[in-house]
C-alpha cells in the first residue's frame, strides 16, 4: 500500500519537529501531498413553517482530475451527513466509517442550537468530511464527491435514486437469518482478537470519558468557590492599613488563578472531551464493521452448509460459493487494512491529545507559579525596605 | 524593655494523652490532658542544661487560667484559647474533638497560647501564669481563692447589651468597629476557604482515577503500554499530594483563626471602655440631680417636677428642720459622689492610657504575623505549582512516548 510507505520515509528537506512527525502519521500522504482540503464553517440557521434546521457552508478546494472545478462551495444540513455515512457504509461494509456527532446531546451541558452546541458540531463534522478525504479508499467514494460538489436541488434528487431504505432493510435481515453463530465459529482468529480488543478498549474509553467529565465537573465547582475567594481579601483590606497591599496582592492573585483555572476547564472541554467522545462512537463503529464481517461471512457459511448434503448442486452452486467466498476475501483484506489505518490514527490522536491535557495543565501551573513567586517579590522587598529603615538611627 | 518570660523559660505543650475521670458533677468523661513541659533558659557560659519539668492539664484549666487573666486584666488584649470545637470543617477534616488531628492542632494552639501570654509584658509576670506553669496540684485553689469572679463583671458577658454612652472615646469606637469588621471577614474568609479546600481536593483524587484505567488499557496495547502504564503511575502521585497540601494549609487556617478570636479580645478591652465611661456618666449624671436637688432646697425654688414636690404642696410644706436635714444628707452624699467621680475618672483615664498602650502593641503583632501568615500562604501556593509543574512534566514524558 503505497499511503503507508509514506508515512514512513522522511525527505531530508522536511524539518523533523515533533508536529511535522505527527502530520505524517495523522494524514496518509503528508501535508504537501493532499489534493483535496475541506472546510466545514458558517453555521445558518433556516426557519420554515415545518421545522427550523442549521445548515454548514462546506467548502472543498482540490486539484484532483476528477472533479470538474477546482474549487466548491455548497451548503449542508446535518441529515445530509447522515445520508452520506449511510451511502458510505453501505458501499463499504466492513471499511471503517468515521463517526458523526450524535443527533442530540442529552449530557446537559449545553441545549440544542445553543452557540455552544453549533459549533461543537460544526467542528465534528468538519473532522468527519477531512477523515474521509484521507482515507484511502473512501477519498473516491462517488457519493462522498456528489456530497461536496452537489447544489441542494442536485443533492436531493441524488439521494432519492438507488437501493431504497426496505432493500437495504430486507439485506440485513436475511444477513441475520444466516446463522451469525456459524460466522463466529469459522471466524479466523485475527478478527476474534479485534473483538475482544475492542470491548476491552470500548469499556476503558467509555470509563475514561466518564473521568473526564468528572475532573471538569470538579473543576468547575472548584472555579466556582475560587470567584468568591478572591474579592474577601479586597473586602478585608479595607480595613486595614499596614496589610492592605498584602491582602490586596493576595486578591489578585487569587484572580488570576482563578482564570488560569478557565482556561484549564476550556483546554478540557475543547480538547480531550470532544476525542474520548469520538473514539466511544468509534467503537460501537467497529463493533459494527466487526459484525458485519462476520454477517458476510455468516452469508458464505451457510450456503456452504446448506448445500453440504448435495452433493450434485455443489458443483452448479460453486460460481456462487466462489463469489460468496471472494466476497468474504475482499471484505477480510479491506477490514484488515483499515484496522491497522485506525489504530495507527488512534495511538496518535491518543498521544497528541493526552500530551496536550498535560500541556494545558503545565500552562496553568506556570502561570499560577508566576503569579505567586511575584507578589512574593513584591512582599521581600518590603521587608528588606522596612529592615533598612530599622537600622538607621 | 521588660524581661519576659518567654525569655528565661523554654515552654512546650508537647504531648496529649486521652484520660477517662469524673467530672464536678461524679459523672465519668472521657477529656484530653496536655503535657506542658518547662525549662529555664541557661545562659551560654553555664553550658548545662537544666532539668525539664512538666505537669498536664486539660483544656478546661486554660480556660480557667484565660478567664482569671482577662479579668485580673481588663485593658490587656489577652492571647485567644485555640477554638473549643472544631469549626470550618471541610469534609476530609473531622469534627470530632477526639480525633487525632484535631487534637494536635490543639496542643499547637496552646502552646502558641502559652508562648503569647509569656512573652506579652505585662502578662508574663502574673503569678498565677507561672502556676499554671508550675504548680502541679492545688493550683484551681489558688486561683478561686483571688476571688477573680467577683471582680468580673456579668455586663462584659452580656455582648449584645448595648449602653448608651454620651461620650466616648472615639478611638475605642473606631476600634470596636475594626474587631466586628475583622470577625466578620476573617470568618468570612475561613468559610469559603475550607469550601475552595474541599472542591480542590475533588480535583487531585478523581486523577487518581486515570491510574487504574490506564494501567487496565495497557494491557490490550503494545505500543502505547508503557507510555499509559507509566502515565498512570504520576497520575497516582498526583491525587495523593494533595493530602499534604491541605494539611499544611490547616496551620494558615489556624493562624487566621487566632486572629478570629483575638478580635473577640479586641472587644473586651473596648467594652470594658465602654462601660467604665457609662459608669462615670452615670455617676455624673446622679451627681448633678443630686446637686440640683441641694439647690432647690437651699433656695426654696423647684425647678424639677418631682412627686416629692408636689405632695409636699399638697400636704403641705416641710419644716425648715427637717429640710434642713435632708441638705445635710445630701451635702454628704455630694461630696462623696465628688470622690468617686475623681476616683472614677482617675480609673478610666488610666486605663484609657494602659489599654490604648497594649493595643498600640498589638497592633503591630498583628500586622506582623498577618503578613508572614500571607506570604507563609504564598509560599505554600508556590510548592503546589512547583509539585503539580514536575508531576505533568513528567506525565507529559511518558505521553509523548505513547
Amino acid at each position: 500500500d503505497a499511503s503507508l510507505t509514506e508515512v514512513n520515509s522522511f525527505s531530508p528537506s522536511v524539518p523533523i519537529s515533533p508536529s511535522s512527525m505527527m502530520n505524517q502519521y495523522k494524514f496518509e500522504d503528508g501535508p504537501e501531498l493532499r489534493d483535496l482540503f475541506i472546510t466545514v464553517d458558517d453555521p445558518e440557521s433556516h426557519i420554515t413553517a415545518i421545522e427550523t434546521f442549521i445548515t454548514y457552508r462546506v467548502v472543498t478546494k482540490t486539484s484532483r482530475g476528477e472533479f470538474d472545478s477546482s474549487e466548491y462551495e455548497v451548503r449542508r444540513r446535518y441529515q445530509d451527513f447522515l445520508w452520506l455515512k449511510s451511502k458510505l457504509e453501505e458501499a463499504h461494509p466492513t471499511l471503517i466509517i468515521p463517526p458523526l456527532p450524535e443527533k442530540f446531546i442529552m449530557k446537559g451541558m449545553v441545549e440544542r442550537f445553543s452557540d455552544e452546541f453549533i459549533e461543537t458540531r460544526r467542528k465534528a463534522l468538519h473532522k468527519f468530511l477531512n477523515r474521509i478525504a484521507d482515507h484511502p479508499t473512501l477519498t473516491f467514494n462517488e457519493d462522498f464527491k456528489i456530497f461536496l460538489t452537489a447544489q441542494a436541488w442536485e443533492l436531493s434528487s441524488h439521494k432519492k435514486q438507488g437501493p431504497g431504505l426496505l432493500s437495504r432493510m430486507g439485506q440485513t435481515v436475511r444477513a441475520v437469518a444466516s446463522s451469525v453463530r456459524g460466522a463466529v465459529k469459522n471466524r479466523p482468529g485475527m478478527f476474534t482478537e479485534m473483538n475482544d480488543y475492542m470491548e476491552t478498549f470500548s469499556q476503558k474509553i467509555n470509563l475514561l470519558d466518564k473521568i473526564a467529565h468528572r475532573i471538569y465537573k470538579e473543576e468547575r465547582d472548584y472555579f466556582n468557590e475560587m470567584k468568591e475567594y478572591g474579592p474577601i481579601h479586597t473586602l478585608w483590606s479595607a480595613s486595614e492599613e499596614d496589610i492592605a497591599d498584602s491582602l490586596k496582592g493576595i486578591a489578585s492573585c487569587i484572580d488570576r488563578c482563578c482564570k488560569a483555572t478557565e482556561k484549564r476547564m476550556a483546554g478540557l472541554s475543547e480538547n480531550l472531551l470532544p476525542i474520548l467522545h469520538e473514539y466511544i462512537l468509534y467503537s460501537e463503529i467497529l463493533m459494527g464493521v466487526l459484525r458485519r464481517r462476520d454477517q458476510i461471512q455468516g452469508e458464505l457459511d451457510s450456503r456452504v452448509d446448506a448445500l453440504a448434503n448435495k452433493k450434485t448442486e455443489k458443483e452448479l452452486f460453486s460460481e456462487e460459493i466462489g463469489k460468496l467466498e471472494d466476497k468474504v476475501e475482499r471484505a477480510n483484506n479491506a477490514l484488515k487494512a483499515d484496522w491497522d489505518r485506525w489504530k495507527q490514527n488512534m495511538q496518535c490522536d491518543m498521544r497528541s491529545t493526552f500530551t496536550n491535557v498535560a500541556e494545558n495543565n503545565l500552562r496553568f501551573y506556570e502561570e499560577c507559579l508566576a503569579t505567586w513567586e511575584s507578589f512574593l517579590a513584591s512582599q521581600t522587598v518590603d521587608l528588606h525596605v522596612e529592615e533598612d529603615s530599622e537600622d538607621r538611627p | 524593655m521588660e524581661d519576659c518570660l518567654a525569655k528565661k523559660m523554654e515552654i512546650t505543650v508537647s504531648e496529649a494523652e486521652k484520660r477517662t475521670g469524673r467530672n464536678a458533677m461524679n459523672i465519668q468523661e472521657t477529656y484530653t490532658a496536655y503535657l506542658i513541659e518547662t525549662r529555664a533558659v541557661e545562659s551560654q557560659s553555664e553550658g548545662q542544661c537544666a532539668p525539664v519539668d512538666s505537669l498536664w492539664r486539660r483544656y478546661s484549666e486554660f480556660e480557667l487560667l484565660r478567664n482569671y487573666l482577662s479579668v485580673t486584666y481588663p485593658h490587656i488584649v489577652v492571647p485567644p484559647l485555640p477554638e473549643k470545637r472544631a469549626d470550618f470543617v471541610w469534609h476530609k477534616l473531622s469534627a470530632d474533638n477526639m480525633d487525632p488531628d484535631f487534637v494536635e492542632r490543639r496542643r499547637i494552639g496552646l502552646e502558641n497560647f502559652l508562648l503569647r501570654v509569656a512573652s506579652h509584658p505585662v502578662l508574663c509576670q502574673d503569678k498565677i501564669f507561672y502556676s499554671f506553669l508550675t504548680q502541679e496540684g492545688g493550683w484551681k485553689e489558688m486561683v478561686n481563692e483571688t476571688g477573680f469572679q467577683l471582680k468580673a463583671d456579668s455586663r462584659l458577658k452580656a455582648l449584645n447589651a448595648t449602653f448608651r454612652v454620651k461620650n466616648p472615646d472615639k478611638r475605642f469606637t473606631e476600634l470596636k468597629h475594626y474587631s466586628d469588621e475583622l470577625q466578620s471577614v476573617i470568618s468570612h474568609l475561613l468559610r469559603v476557604r475550607a469550601r475552595v479546600a474541599d472542591r480542590l481536593y475533588g480535583v487531585y483524587k478523581v486523577h487518581g482515577n486515570y491510574g487504574r484505567v490506564f494501567s487496565e488499557w495497557s494491557a490490550i496495547e503494545k505500543e502505547m503500554g508503557d507510555g499509559l502504564q507509566s502515565a498512570g503511575h504520576h497520575m497516582d502521585v498526583y491525587a495523593a499530594s494533595i493530602d499534604d497540601i491541605l494539611e499544611e494549609e490547616e496551620h494558615y487556617a489556624d493562624q487566621l483563626k487566632e486572629y478570629l478570636f483575638y478580635a473577640e479580645a479586641l472587644r473586651a478591652v473596648c467594652r470594658k471602655h465602654e462601660l467604665m465611661q457609662y459608669d462615670w456618666e452615670m455617676a455624673a449624671q446622679d451627681l448633678t440631680s443630686k446637686k440640683q436637688q441641694r439647690e432647690e432646697l437651699a433656695t426654696g425654688t423647684v425647678r424639677t417636677f418631682s412627686l416629692k414636690g408636689m405632695t409636699s404642696k399638697l400636704f403641705g410644706q416641710e419644716t425648715p428642720e427637717q429640710r434642713e436635714a435632708k441638705v445635710k444628707v445630701l451635702e454628704e452624699q455630694i461630696q462623696e459622689g465628688e470622690e468617686q467621680l475623681k476616683s472614677k475618672n482617675l480609673e478610666g483615664r488610666d486605663f484609657v492610657k494602659s489599654a490604648w498602650a497594649d493595643i498600640e502593641r498589638f497592633k503591630e503583632q498583628k500586622n506582623h504575623d498577618l503578613k508572614e501568615a500571607l506570604i507563609s500562604y504564598a509560599v505554600m501556593q508556590i510548592s503546589m505549582c512547583k509539585k503539580g509543574i514536575q508531576v505533568w512534566t513528567n506525565a507529559k514524558e511518558c505521553f509523548s512516548k505513547m
